[in-house]
């Protein structure tokens, strides 16, 4: 699993250390059962503050994707198989989606932005989804 | 232990007709990375200089582990526990690297063999050569080394990898960053390379002309601060009175870009109730933060 965060970005690094570690697990580099670096070796990789490390850990563990055993480590848990499957049945109807977009000639960009309007949309008429 | 390590309070400091600090309030949490920015001559190093007691603040309290810093009778034990690199890196020129070691090393009784070897290596510092002729990346890392190497409980780092190239700065990243995850060493350094200070500090104030323009955890202010951009159907004839947690705003023809910290939906209403207003939202880094805090005041 190699991650790599963008310090200057907008989003704190917690939320992008999160992001990265579900995407290795859709990725499946890394899988179920598999230990996540330490907290201070994952700190020392990617040269960040301890406890950044320490907070995505806890939200993971919130969410249900990693189980925190005490001194023992962090472990990717079993139940996110079911997601993994999840995210792949879906990546067909975004396939079909796109499909359909790019045969109306919108570029890229455009189709970035209209689902990120459309979510962010979303987001303002309902409470966020946790 | 005290949940401060730093804390300062009103603090006031004139150079003759210069006021350097107008009035600083500091809390650095005891276990932290804290990143103190500003532009050359905000009083970052002033502020440092305080807390070391080398200058006497006109108004204001000072305190480092809870012990007031003019505090004479206990600021030996203070010392002690305190790691400090200069922003000049200044160290005896004549001595050689090994001389300065065997100089440095009785003053600590915690001092760490073990740390100076691997700092020694890791910095590959030349043993025989003299400070004088060191450059000064190479100086920076010895008195890294030498503040480090003391067993300190905090580490006052000024400008520490100022000179450095790139792959050192990242080796200086990773070590200070090793420490905190070792110990409880509370790590105040300060620095205008907002990108290091963006990367491993958790807690951040932005020094302006004397005052902290803003302190917080940076996760936080990350999620709190953001841009919003808003087009509107006309130019505006006057100035709109934003209301509170608008820190910025910049207008060019019809584009509105406001920088805000909190008060977003009642921004937002605003924003609406301008002819034809659409707007988007955008989140923000450090550096848009520092950038316009700063130009602002």
């Amino acid at each position: 699993m190699i991650l790599r965060l963008n310090p200057a970005s907008g989003i704190p690094l917690y939320l992008q250390l999160v992001e990265q570690v579900k995407h290795a697990i859709e990725t499946e580099a890394i899988r179920a059962g598999d230990q996540l670096p330490s907290v201070r070796k994952m700190a020392e990789d990617l040269v960040i503050n301890p406890n950044t490390v320490v907070r995505a850990y806890r939200e993971l563990e919130q969410e249900g994707i990693i189980e925190l055993k005490h001194g023992a480590g962090a472990y990717i848990s079993n139940s996110v198989v079911s997601r993994t499957k999840l995210m792949r049945k879906a990546q067909g109807v975004v396939e079909t989606a796109v499909d359909r977009l790019e045969s109306l000639d919108l570029t890229e960009d455009e189709v970035r932005r209209l689902v990120e309007n459309e979510l962010a949309a979303r987001k303002s008429v309902k409470p966020a989804k946790k | 232990m005290e949940p401060w390590v730093i804390e300062t309070h009103e603090i006031e400091k004139s150079f003759g007709s210069q006021a350097a600090l107008k009035g600083l309030d500091l809390q650095v949490p005891t276990g932290s990375i804290f990143g103190f920015l500003g532009r050359n001559g905000a009083g970052k190093t002033t502020t440092i200089e305080v807390l070391l007691n080398i200058v006497k603040p006109d108004r204001g309290t000072a305190s480092v582990f809870g012990v007031p810093v003019t505090d004479t009778r206990q600021s030996v034990v203070v010392r002690e526990r305190i790691g400090f690199v200069s922003e000049d890196k200044e160290l005896y020129p004549y001595m050689t690297v090994s001389q300065v070691l065997r100089f440095t090393r009785p003053f600590f009784p915690k001092w760490r063999a073990d740390l100076e070897k691997r700092y020694l290596d890791m910095f590959r510092l030349p043993l025989n050569k003299k400070v004088s002729d060191l450059s000064k990346g190479m100086r920076s890392q010895l008195m890294l080394l030498l503040a480090i190497a003391r067993g300190a409980d905090l580490l006052i780092l000024d400008e520490p990898t100022d000179g450095l190239d790139p792959a050192a700065v990242e080796d200086v990243l990773r070590e200070l960053v090793s420490i905190a995850a070792a110990n409880e060493t509370t790590i105040f350094f300060s620095s205008h390379q907002l990108a290091e200070v963006e990367q491993i500090a958790e807690h951040v104030c932005i020094l302006d002309r004397g005052r902290a323009v803003v302190v917080g955890a940076l996760d936080d202010l990350k999620a709190r601060y953001q841009r919003i951009q808003v087009v509107v159907e006309r130019e505006l004839e006057s100035p709109v009175r934003w209301v509170d947690g608008v820190e910025h705003v910049r207008q060019e023809g019809r584009t509105i870009s406001l920088l805000v910290s909190r008060n977003v939906e009642a921004i937002l209403h605003q924003v609406r109730s301008l002819p034809g207003a659409s707007s988007e939202q955008f989140s923000v880094g450090l550096k848009d933060i520092f950038m316009e805090t700063v130009r602002n005041n």
